[in-house]
């Protein structure tokens, strides 16, 4: 709910005025259909990934850093973090404007999400890369 | 953050209970929501015994019952006692339900009853549906269309395509659903909806509409449109038995195709 003085300043304007707000934003259709495009990258992705760190369970390093040099690995590797954490911002903003109100706030706390989730994003691809290359 | 207490004057206390005559046999309680806007104070659970064999099937006939026998000062709206005007929308032993239509003895134990949730409430059962109104009249909910009907004839529909407005006519705007969503309890102020969002695609499904484009253009937002996450509360309660959820999937689906 937004707080009081917001209700007491709104309060003589129109139900249907209130209602209208400030018209449709036009937008959310991508953000919904990203979502769900890397949702269903991410299913073959992440079996990918998990069938491999079973494979590579108790492997020497040299092993493992041999696996995550080859090309293919790479790309993948790359492709499944970027989705991942593409994925997991779009999927906090969602819970963020379900349940933070106020839009000050909301707006401070999404910044904060979104550019820890690229600083993680940018770390989990440099850790991908000096591994590998 | 989201609040999960209720404010302190609207706390629910526990309020009168009005026992059954002498020689009642067939007793059933009802635990009922009070709160008068004039006395002040909070609102309580009003219990009434209720013999059930001089009562009429429905949670109605015993709402009218406690209100011309019992309690007098009992307020709730009613009208067609059938399920098409949806006046006596309210939450019966958990869920959202026309209370003509719902079966006393679908309910097992002390039947429960509240308004709609998280509505505003004017005087015990009757909640304040302003908003709701008001976002159903934003959608434009009328036939919009810049060619002339036909000199004396209606506008012609297929069958097929009369038959996409099939589970969407039906709705009575009772709002069992748009109270019953999590989303439009958080972001009501925003958020259209599941029974603004089913109307409004009621009218684009409708081949004789033509302002297809811009009614789209006026969902297209992420809160009218896309707080909706399809958990399917607003099926699960729909006292019509229509299908909100997917009204609103296909909406998003329309969204989606005309950028694809």
């Amino acid at each position: 709910m937004a707080d009081q003085k917001d209700i007491q300043i709104n309060i003589m304007r129109s139900a249907l005025g209130r209602a209208r707000g400030l018209g449709g934003a036009k937008s959310g259709a991508h953000h919904w259909w990203v979502q769900r495009l890397t949702s269903i990258a991410l299913v073959p992705l992440t079996l990918w990934f998990i069938w491999n760190v079973i494979a590579h369970g108790g492997a020497p390093y040299e092993v493992v850093v041999a696996w995550m040099s080859g090309p293919l690995t790479l790309v993948l590797l790359l492709a499944l973090v970027v989705t991942t954490f593409q994925h997991m911002q779009m999927g906090l903003q969602v819970i963020i404007e379900d349940y933070v109100p106020h839009e000050g706030k909301r707006l401070a706390v999404l910044l904060v999400m979104k550019g820890g989730t690229v600083l993680l994003a940018l770390a989990a691809i440099v850790s991908i890369l000096r591994v590998g290359l | 953050m989201a609040e999960f207490m209720l404010p302190a004057n609207s706390r629910v206390g526990k309020g009168k209970t009005f026992k059954a005559p002498a020689g009642a046999t067939h007793v059933r309680e009802f635990k009922i929501y009070r709160w008068n806007p004039d006395d002040g104070a909070n609102p309580s659970t009003d219990t009434y015994e209720i013999d059930l064999d001089s009562c009429g099937p429905m949670v109605l006939d015993a709402l009218i019952k406690i209100k011309n026998e019992v309690d007098p000062s009992l307020t709730f709206r009613r009208s067609c006692r059938e399920g098409i005007c949806g006046s006596c929308a309210m939450n019966i032993d958990g869920t959202n339900t026309l209370a003509c239509l719902k079966p006393i003895e679908e309910v097992k134990g002390a039947v429960r009853i509240n308004p709609l949730p998280h509505m505003p409430v004017v005087k015990d059962l009757v909640p304040d549906l302003s908003q709701v109104y008001a976002q159903y009249r934003s959608v434009e909910p009328w036939l919009k269309s810049d060619t002339p009907p036909p000199p004396d004839a209606e506008r012609l529909q297929s069958k097929e395509e009369r038959a996409k407005l099939d589970g969407l006519w039906e709705c009575i705007l009772c709002f069992c659903c748009s109270t019953s969503c999590p989303s439009y309890w958080w972001n009501g102020d925003r958020y259209l909806g599941p029974a603004v969002l089913l109307q409004a695609y009621r009218w684009i499904a409708d081949s004789r509409d033509e302002y297809t484009g811009e009614r789209l253009d006026a969902l297209e937002d992420p809160f009218k449109l896309y707080r909706c996450h399809t958990i399917m509360n607003c099926t699960e309660t729909c006292p019509k038995g229509l299908n909100p959820a997917k009204a609103i999937g296909k909406i998003k689906q329309l969204i989606v195709e005309r950028q694809v």
